[in-house]
Parts: C-alpha cells; sequence; structure tokens
C-alpha cells in the first residue's frame, strides 16, 4: 500500500505546481518552493535568547542560540529533557506563551524578516503557510470532536480564504491520501485511528499548506518503533520532494542519523556542539555529546556496563555560571566554573563550545583541536 | 540453574461489548534464577499484562504459574501475602505510582512496615540501607516526589520494590520515561543489584537496544503471542522470525556510514478482540502464506531457540543444514 501511494504521489503531486492544478496560492505562485534551489538561506536565528519569569524566578530557557537552516535542509537539536529545544521551536512559530516568557534578545531571520519584531497580524500569514509545526502528542493535536477532514480543511481554508468548502475538502483528501489515509476513512473521528494513523494525520495538516519549514517536536517519541519507522520514513521522503525545510527537535540519536542533515547539541539552552551529521557522529567533540554517545545501549558491543553521565540535568531556573556543562563534566577545570566559554571553530560546519577541547582529545584519543 | 518462575500455557482475556479480547494467549515461558528475561513488543501486545497476571495483579483466565516449581496461579488468601513480598513491580512511570504526599522516607517505611520483617526502632536503619542502595542521598529523605527528577523518582520506585526483599522483580518499561543519560545510570543500577542479591528479572519494553543490554533471555511478543524466545546474543545473532526481524531493523541507529536495510511493515496491528485463528503477524507479514492462516506451534529450531512461524525454514536456508535439534522440549 505503501509503495503505491509514494508512487502515486511522485505521478501526481510533483506536477502540479507547473501544471497550475493547485488553484490555491495565486500569491505565493511567484515564491513557491519548487523556485528555490535547495541550499539558499531560509531561517538565521542569531544569539537568541528567551526567558521564562515566574513571580521573582526568572528561567534562561535559551540562551545566545545561534543557527541556521537553508531550504530544503534539516537541522536536528538534540538535547534532554529540559534543555531548551521545545523553547526554541516556540520562539521561532512566535507561540511562546503570552504571560510570563520573553525574548530576551537576538533575532531570527526567515526569509530577510525578523520574526521576533514581525506584528502579530504578519505573523499569521507566516504562520502555517510558511512555518508549520508537527506535535509530539497526535492526540492532544487533534481536536476529538471533529471529524478530521474538517480539520484538515478548516486549517487549509484558514489560510486560502477563496477556496470554497468543496475545493478545500478536495486538497485536504488529496493531503491525507499522501499521508496513507484512505479517502474511506476521511470522516472518521480521531479516536478511531491509531497512533500512528493519527500523527499522519497531523503531519498532513502541518504539511497542506505546503510550508518552507516545518518544525517538528518530537514527531515519533510517542509511536512504537515499526510504525516510528514508518512516519519517519514518510515525513522525510514528504519534505524532500516538497523541499521543505525541517527543524526536528528529538532526544534521539538514532533518529537524527537517518533523518537529519545537520546536528546542533542543546545543554542548559546552549548550542555545545554544532555541525554537519557526518562532523557531529564521526567526531563527537564536546564532553557532553561524547557522554551522550556513550551513555547509549549498542547492539554491537559486548561491555556489560553502560557509561552514564554522572549527576543530573541542572534546573534550567539555577543554571551554574560558567559553562552550564561543568557539573557534570570529567573534563572540567577551574576556568569552566565562571565567565563565557569560547566557540571553537573546528573546520567545516563543525563547533564547539569548551575550554578544555584538547584535553578531551587527549583524553578520548583524538588528535587536538585544529 | 533452575527456574525460578515457570508459565505454562498462560492466557488472559477480556470481556468487551465486542467480544473476547485476547491480551495474553497461550504463553508459556520459564524465567531461570539470577537472570533477566526480556519481554519486548509494541503496545497493545500484551506484555504488560502478562506481566500484571505474573504477579496476580489480574487474575489468569486459564494456564499455570509456577512459582519454585509449586502451582500459584490461584493463590489462597494465606500464600497470596508471601508471593506479593517475594514478587514486586517498577512501573513506567515513578510520579504516577508514588503518592504526591509522601516524602521519600513515607513511601519506603509504609512498604516496611506491610513487610512486618523489621522492629520499630530498626526502621530508621532500613530505610537507610535502601536509600544507600538505590543511590538517593540522604538529603533528599524527606523531599516529595514533585521535587525529585525524573531518575530519582524512579530510584525511589526500585527502593520501595526492594524493601521486601524480593526474589523477583517485573520492570514494567522503567526506563523509557528518563533521558538517555539518566536511562544508563537506572540500568547500571538495575544490573548491579542483580548481582548482588541474586535477583530475577522481568524486563518489559519496546526498546530492543536496552532489552539486548540487561537480558540474558528475550522474549518477543506480538499482539498476546510469543513468537521468538531466545537466548539474548543468539537472538541479535539470529534472528529468526520475521515480525523480530522487522522489530530489529526498525531501531534508528547511530551508524550513519551504514544505513540500516529497512523491513517496511505495512499497516498496524490488527484488533487482538476474537482474533482469527492462524499467525496473528501475517496480514503485515511480508512472506504470509496460505499455510500461516493454521495455528502457528512454538518449535524450536536451534538449541534454546523458539520460534512460532511455519515457514522458518524455508525463509532462512541455512537453517535446514544444522542439526533440527530433538522436538521434545516443548
Amino acid at each position: 500500500m505503501k509503495e503505491e501511494r509514494f508512487s502515486h504521489e511522485k505521478g501526481g503531486m510533483h506536477g502540479h505546481p507547473d501544471k497550475g492544478h493547485h488553484p490555491h496560492h495565486p500569491e505565493r505562485d511567484h515564491d513557491s518552493v519548487q523556485r528555490h534551489a535547495k541550499g539558499e538561506e531560509l531561517l538565521k536565528v542569531n544569539n537568541l535568547s528567551v526567558e521564562y519569569t515566574a513571580g521573582k524566578k526568572i528561567t534562561h530557557a535559551v540562551n545566545n542560540v545561534t543557527f541556521e537552516i537553508r531550504r530544503g535542509e534539516s537541522l536536528a537539536l538534540v538535547g534532554e529533557s529540559g534543555c531548551g529545544k521545545s523553547t526554541v521551536a516556540k520562539a521561532i512559530l512566535g507561540i511562546l506563551p503570552d504571560r510570563g516568557a520573553r525574548i530576551s534578545s537576538g533575532e531570527m531571520l526567515f526569509e530577510g524578516k525578523d520574526l521576533a519584531s514581525i506584528p502579530e497580524k504578519e505573523m499569521e500569514h507566516i504562520r502555517g503557510n510558511k512555518i508549520s509545526m508537527v506535535f509530539q502528542d497526535p492526540m492532544t493535536a487533534l481536536n476529538p470532536v471533529k471529524r478530521i477532514l474538517t480539520q484538515v480543511s478548516a486549517v487549509i481554508r484558514l489560510h486560502n480564504p477563496e477556496l470554497s468548502k468543496r475545493e478545500a475538502e478536495d486538497r485536504a483528501i488529496e493531503m491525507l491520501k499522501t499521508v496513507g489515509i484512505t479517502p474511506d476513512r476521511v470522516r472518521d473521528y480521531p479516536h478511531q485511528f491509531s497512533g500512528g494513523q493519527q500523527q499522519r494525520v497531523v503531519v498532513a495538516i502541518g504539511l497542506s499548506c505546503n510550508p518552507e519549514l516545518l518544525l517538528a517536536d518530537e514527531p515519533t517519541t510517542a509511536l512504537d518503533v515499526t510504525i516510528q519507522a514508518q512516519v519517519l520514513d514518510m515525513m522525510t521522503e514528504l519534505i524532500r520532494e516538497r523541499n521543505t525545510a525541517m527543524l526536528l527537535i528529538t532526544h534521539n540519536l538514532g533518529i537524527v542519523a537517518e533523518t537529519c542533515d545537520y546536528v546542533a547539541v542543546l545543554y542548559g539552552g546552549e548550542i555545545v556542539e554544532y555541525g554537519s551529521k557526518r562532523e557531529v557522529f564521526k567526531n563527537p567533540s564536546h564532553p557532553y555529546t561524547i557522554g551522550l554517545f556513550g551513555a547509549l545501549p549498542d547492539i554491537n558491543s559486548e561491555s556489560t556496563r553502560l557509561k552514564p553521565i554522572d549527576g543530573i540535568m541542572p534546573e534550567p531556573s539555577d543554571l551554574p555560571a560558567g559553562c552550564k556543562f561543568h557539573t557534570r563534566c570529567p573534563y572540567a577545570t577551574e576556568c569552566c566554573m565562571e565567565g563565557p566559554v569560547p566557540v571553537v571553530e573546528l573546520g567545516g560546519t563543525h563547533r564547539c563550545q569548551c575550554h578544555n577541547l584538547d584535553a578531551v582529545r587527549a583524553a578520548t584519543g583524538k588528535e587536538a583541536a585544529v | 540453574m533452575s527456574a525460578l518462575v515457570e508459565l505454562k500455557g498462560l492466557k488472559r482475556y477480556f470481556d468487551t461489548p465486542k467480544g473476547k479480547l485476547h491480551a495474553v494467549d497461550d504463553i508459556t515461558m520459564s524465567f531461570e534464577e539470577g537472570q533477566t528475561m526480556g519481554v519486548v513488543g509494541e503496545s497493545g501486545c500484551g506484555k504488560s499484562t502478562l506481566a500484571r497476571t505474573i504477579i496476580h495483579l489480574q487474575e489468569p483466565t486459564a494456564g499455570q504459574i509456577l512459582y519454585k516449581g509449586k502451582d500459584v496461579t490461584y493463590p489462597t488468601k494465606k500464600e497470596l501475602p508471601k508471593l506479593r513480598e517475594d514478587m514486586q513491580i517498577i512501573f513506567q512511570d515513578p510520579y504516577m505510582t508514588l503518592n504526591p504526599r509522601y516524602t521519600v522516607e513515607d513511601t519506603l517505611k509504609e512498604t516496611l512496615t506491610i513487610s512486618g520483617q523489621y522492629e520499630k526502632n530498626d526502621l530508621d536503619h532500613q530505610i537507610r540501607r535502601l536509600m544507600d542502595m538505590v543511590g538517593i542521598s540522604g538529603r533528599l529523605r524527606m523531599a516529595y516526589p514533585h521535587e525529585l527528577s525524573g531518575g530519582r523518582r524512579q530510584r525511589v520506585g526500585i527502593g520501595r520494590a526492594l524493601a521486601m526483599n524480593p526474589k523477583f522483580i517485573v520492570c514494567d518499561e522503567p526506563v523509557s520515561a528518563l533521558d538517555v543519560s539518566i536511562q544508563a545510570q537506572i540500568i547500571n543500577l538495575l544490573m548491579d543489584l542483580q548481582e548482588e542479591f541474586g535477583l530475577t528479572y522481568m524486563f518489559v519494553t519496546h526498546d530492543m537496544s536496552v532489552v539486548h543490554h540487561i537480558s540474558h533471555n528475550i522474549s518477543v511478543m506480538y499482539l498476546g503471542q510469543l513468537v521468538e524466545t531466545s537466548p539474548a546474543k543468539e537472538l541479535f545473532r539470529q534472528t529468526l522470525h520475521p515480525y523480530s526481524k522487522a522489530l530489529l531493523s526498525a531501531i534508528p541507529s547511530i551508524d550513519i556510514d551504514k544505513p540500516k536495510q529497512r523491513i517496511q511493515l505495512h499497516g498496524e496491528l490488527m484488533s487482538p478482540i476474537n482474533p482469527k485463528p492462524g499467525c496473528r503477524f501475517a496480514p503485515r507479514c511480508p512472506y504470509a502464506t496460505e499455510a500461516c492462516r493454521q495455528p502457528q506451534k512454538l518449535e524450536e529450531v536451534l538449541p534454546n531457540h523458539y520460534v512460532a512461524c511455519c515457514r522458518v525454514r524455508e525463509l532462512n536456508p541455512d537453517l535446514s543444514q544444522a542439526a533440527a535439534p530433538a522436538a521434545a522440549a516443548q
């Protein structure tokens, strides 16, 4: 059934924009996704910091985060709970809570416009149309008392008011078909679907307006492994065909290895290591990244003991001074305990935020930093 | 090495308006003393129901549970408390299973008191001993669950299970809710405790790499039935059942140089309500034939390696060369 779906799609979807089969989006035709070359800059986040205030307590959730995503490329934000990865996505989409959350510094340039400062009216046009999001738990993302066809077509109509109800529904059915929901099921309610199918519906909603950037926040964490594999394959296939860029938020390094081009490792709201997938996976340099790889049980290894990272993640409201990781780092020295940590360029796109890279490399048996 | 717990044809059905839901269907399994049996499968395959049935949180519909060779399928009122002491469980979400109004001390003290194994003036010492054992520092003794991180909560859950001095512990997805770096700490702790006290674990999980790490034997379940069971290393070296193969191939690998040949499974789980006879995996199996509509029997195709698939020899040609073990054991 799956091959059939994709071959149908390859035959069908690709031709659409040129043949003018998409009556929707007339105003977007000139900047339609297909006309942009892969690799052109799409989103550039510079020194983004976000803080939450609750009473007198200030939580520094995201600190000085810098990265960029180019068209058709995917970046993974990797980190453990509380490292600020979801906050980054919410800041980009402009859905940080009104009260208590504040972008304290930095800019997010999307097609040249700063998302942090544009008015809400304009943001409404971008949200869903150009940037959309897939959430972790499909059951809470879908409305339980509305049929899925209604939900998908509502999104399409919201962003394409010129479409009639009928046209929007036709397009919704088409979209649901591409994610593997057959037309005979589109009038069912969310609870009639399994978790994997629900997440397919959420992906359909996310991609229904042909966004240029898809934010996926742990899209498969709630699913079983075999279903996770299906949904991931479907998602990567769809965004590759549409040349959509993706920011994937996950804690699973295996998923990163199979779906993304670039990786940013977050700890305590900071990007501690950034690089292409090859650079980071072949040459993990920050002690935290090394620790993460070491803590994974490996099917191919015979060793009986895992190497956990000592201690626990510090509370985001109570981050240590200096390097945020120094309380758990086996290589920490005096200089790590205060002041800013230098970002070391490691060649290519690879960079790492650490004082003691040379010592780390000596200890892990790699050559000294360039 | 002898079996501490044995299951013979264990069944647990639930009545639903649409018919009988076969949550656990004809499971035969044995838990060797001091070893870990990993039970893997996807949600809805009955692995948690199986775990709960074994420790008598649910009554079996049919079949037998043997503990130390003695039939304890339907324990008497007198036998049950002793069984509960010997068989404990660690739950997936320690936050939901700890009383939010109990401090660490309260939680441990309650269990210790119920066990009746200790004098009142000895309790204090025992609480300290348990906290040391599972690695909770003394300053957290008066902390409430919401003040603890996920990993520490799980340590309290483990401490509570150990308070009874059990022999057999069911670990129901104990690390699935934890971050990678913390997950490794808890797995190491469980393995250390097993070594120290000779505990027998039933480790229920959907994470193949975790189960590979901690288990001596692994059983793969699909929709209430056992499809493959074998020593852990053997299962990964030579996976035989098509479902186990698909499950293994679906794990995202961190090796970026060797993209995995993923076996795509189509469709989703069928309903466990009034299932048709025959292999329950057949509707998703790429190799299903007419013969798969017959009920499948668990067969020993290699020493200690049991598979429930009628085409297993056909699909794994190298098997037929290996001398088939006498099909007696089951």
